[in-house]
């Protein structure tokens, strides 16, 4: 904040107006986030949830999750895409992500399969969507090589194009492009980092 | 040109001036009301402001004409009395004179308090307060300077008549 005037005796004057109790803002700012929900004016909400792959940040829209992010994406600088891709009216807001944070858990946790949360896929399009709207039918535990992938998308000849695919994946973990590997077994690279993927890939396999 | 931030920065870069502001313009019962519905307002709108613009003196402005009109609602329909909220804490932080400034700047008339608030509060150069009360750059600064001259006297007033009181 900057305060264009220079009248350093008024600002001594003024000085006991800037304290703000503490919590207040976030009062206030909870409350607008809950009344723009309601007058559906938040287009993007968001909220991070720590996960045993790092932090991740869940972005959703009023349709679904728009956006799962890693810790090396920088949030900050997913959240600006965002806002420049789909809008830029987000706020910080847990409510919407509640029922993704407590599904991301219970598939940490060992004790969920499959994801049951709207998704959308605004942020995709073309062969890329075709895709991501494969992947959720690769079963928990299971893996597809690229070639697989690219035949089941309709494209048997497009296995590079999966693997763009998946390497721009806005919904990674829910939308499970770690189940998608090389024809030789080894697990080509990965958004969130190889440990990442192989993580995910032993958890699926315990 | 910059790009657009998300609006969760807007928030927290100009959440506490602008709740300034609508404690100074609307006194500390309303102003929490104010705060709301100015960032409100300022989410709805907030994908046609154009790139590039100030976005300090655009929530100004709004929080200026949702102060109009909070008054407005204010003066159709009187508090009831017996009904004031009680509130839970003091203003700011125990003994920082916070209370007393923010009765003080309460005083004044209505010009100079939005000029007080929004040129030294808010840092919104005369010719953009102007802008908003009417007049010419001069008269908001006049009513600026009124302002600042009231409080001085005011204030110095109050610590007085306290020192008066406390010693017999």
């Amino acid at each position: 904040m900057t305060i264009h005037h220079d009248e350093p005796d008024v600002s001594a004057l003024l000085a006991p107006l800037e304290s703000v109790e503490p919590g207040l803002m976030q009062r206030l700012h909870d409350r607008l986030a809950a009344a723009a929900a309601e007058q559906d004016t938040l287009d993007i909400a968001y909220r991070t949830v720590d996960s045993p792959i790092g932090k991740l940040l869940l972005a959703a829209t009023e349709r679904g999750m728009v956006r799962v992010a890693f810790e090396v994406e920088d949030h900050d600088a997913v959240l600006q895409r965002l806002a420049e891709k789909l809008s830029p009216r987000i706020l910080f807001s847990a409510s919407r992500l509640d029922p993704a944070a407590r599904e991301l858990d219970e598939y940490f946790a060992g004790t969920r399969h499959r994801f049951d949360l709207p998704l959308d896929f605004s942020l995709s399009r073309g062969f890329r969507l075709s895709v991501l709207e494969h992947l959720p039918q690769i079963a928990y535990g299971h893996t597809e090589s690229y070639a697989q992938v690219a035949l089941a998308a309709g494209s048997p000849r497009a296995v590079r194009a999966v693997g763009t695919a998946c390497a721009t994946n806005p919904l990674p973990v829910i939308v499970p492009c770690h189940r998608v590997v090389k024809s030789d077994g080894s697990f080509g690279n990965y958004l969130g980092g190889t440990e990442a993927k192989r993580a995910l890939l032993a958890l699926e396999a315990a | 040109m910059e790009p657009k931030k998300p609006f969760e920065l807007v928030v927290r870069e100009h959440g506490p001036t602008v709740l300034r502001v609508c404690r100074a313009v609307l006194g500390a019962h309303d102003a929490e009301d104010g705060w709301s519905e100015t960032f409100l307002s300022a989410l709805k709108a907030y994908p046609e402001l154009p790139a590039g613009a100030n976005v300090q003196a655009w929530l100004v402005t709004i929080a200026h004409r949702k102060s109009i009109d909070i008054v407005r609602a204010r003066n159709r329909q009187p508090l009831p009395v017996d009904e004031l909220p009680v509130r839970p804490s003091g203003l700011g932080i125990p003994g920082d004179g916070h209370r007393e400034v923010l009765d003080a700047v309460g005083q004044l008339p209505p010009k100079q308090r939005q000029a007080v608030a929004y040129h030294y509060l808010a840092g919104l150069p005369y010719k953009d307060v102007a802008g908003l009360l009417g007049g010419t750059p001069d008269a908001a600064r006049r009513a600026g300077a009124d302002g600042v001259k009231a409080l001085r006297t005011i204030l110095v007033d109050s610590s007085e008549s306290y020192v008066k009181e406390e010693t017999p």
